[in-house]
């Protein structure tokens, strides 16, 4: 059984790597099934109304079993929130999330030291950090009552879906159609995830903001 | 008495080295606990690898040759950099394609998408189309998918098309949580 997991992983990761097609999983050559990887995001309206999570997921496509237990966040590399709170697309505030010595640390949101490609960290704008949650274990979350931020950052289910197999076989021109019922080609895979609840007060109150998230390296 | 004076001078002493020391860390940007420990040093430049907004669209959208520049291009720049390869894409997928479910032409939409930033409402129902609210937000029970394949092959109507418009996976194959952290433990 653990035998045919496996194939099935090393299946998958195959027919992902060949089509390079998902929400954003492996979409790129210079980040494909790296530590800096971002899979997916998603920013909705929290349990608690007057909050926004922020969810961001790395290093697709993991197996059950060692290949989920064994991967962990990279300490050089930062994931970054992005949140533009004027619609013109560049970021007003952020968030920086860093791995350290088995946690997440958390930062923000804040207004960043510059914008654009390069980033550096305003260590004051600590706001919280949370034992990174491991491999069967019960996930860790931090909850601030200073800042009212929640976080949570280890392995999780890949909440995406998609019949990603046989949209890639309408775009190779091999089918005219998808199936009904269509297979959840991310069924069964785990990511690396963060996820960060924030009050809507420390993003400007009310309105629209435009956000995207960022992996950045040292 | 004296040495109860000692004492208090030697922690009086103590608290102000501490202060001392704890000052000298945070010039080289160590970040503090909220007791004012410092924790780890969180020095050094990090540059952009990796980005995405809205669902899938470095993957569907950018041609093989530009994937990489796409996720390194700040999206103030993506709309002058894209819009116009971003349209033809959409045109060689839908060779068909006038107008969406949105009302949006094919210069339109791809403006639209070119610029790829997630709009999140702060006032109210998050979603990126439960089939009153548009690109609100995106919630982990979203079918995106269907979404973007409405948008790009449905036409007007969303009528046209309708073998390409679902992919008839329309939920996880794990329950969401109501609560923090949301998203289900790993298998």
């Amino acid at each position: 059984m653990k035998k045919l997991k496996i194939i099935l992983g090393v299946g998958l990761l195959a027919v992902a790597g060949y089509f390079t097609v998902a929400a954003d999983h492996i979409d790129a050559p210079a980040v494909m099934g790296g530590s800096s990887d971002i899979t997916d995001y998603f920013a909705f309206q929290g349990q608690d109304n007057n909050n926004i999570v922020f969810v961001a997921n790395v290093q697709g496509l993991l197996a059950p079993g060692s290949a989920t237990s064994s991967a962990t966040f990279d300490e050089n590399v930062m994931i970054e929130f992005n949140i533009d709170t004027n619609a013109d697309a560049v970021e007003d505030l952020v968030i920086q999330a860093v791995p350290r010595d088995g946690k997440m640390y958390f930062f923000g949101p804040y207004q960043p030291n510059s914008t654009g490609i390069s980033s550096t960290i305003k260590s004051e704008a600590l706001a919280t950090s949370v034992n990174i949650s491991q491999y069967g274990g019960a996930a860790a979350i931090s909850n601030s009552s200073v800042s009212g931020i929640k976080a949570f950052a280890g392995p999780r289910d890949d909440p995406f879906f998609f019949d990603f197999a046989q949209y890639s076989e309408i775009i190779a021109g091999n089918a005219t159609s998808f199936n009904n019922p269509g297979s959840d080609t991310f069924a069964g895979t785990n990511v690396m995830s963060i996820v960060v609840e924030v009050p809507k007060a420390l993003l400007g109150g009310s309105g629209s903001i435009n956000t995207w998230v960022e992996s950045k390296r040292k | 008495m004296k040495s109860i004076k000692i004492l208090l001078t030697a922690t009086c002493l103590s608290v102000f080295l501490f202060n001392c020391s704890e000052d000298d860390v945070n010039d080289r940007n160590f970040a503090t606990s909220p007791e004012g420990e410092p924790i780890e040093q969180f020095d050094g430049t990090y540059t952009l690898e990796d980005q995405m907004a809205r669902p899938a669209i470095n993957t569907v959208f950018v041609n093989s040759g530009s994937k990489d520049t796409f996720n390194t291009t700040l999206p103030a720049d993506m709309g002058s950099a894209f819009q116009s390869s971003f349209e033809a894409k959409l045109l060689a997928l839908n060779p068909g394609y006038t107008t969406n479910a949105l009302g949006l032409d094919a210069a339109t939409f791809t403006t639209v998408l070119a610029t790829d930033v997630l709009t999140v409402s702060l006032d109210g129902t998050t979603t990126f189309f439960d089939g009153t609210n548009v690109l609100t937000g995106r919630t982990l029970a979203d079918d995106v998918i269907n979404v973007e394949l409405l948008l790009i092959f449905g036409g007007p109507m969303g009528a046209d098309n309708p073998g390409l418009t679902n992919d008839n996976v329309d939920a996880n194959d794990k329950p969401f949580l109501n609560s923090f952290p949301y998203l289900a433990s790993p298998w």
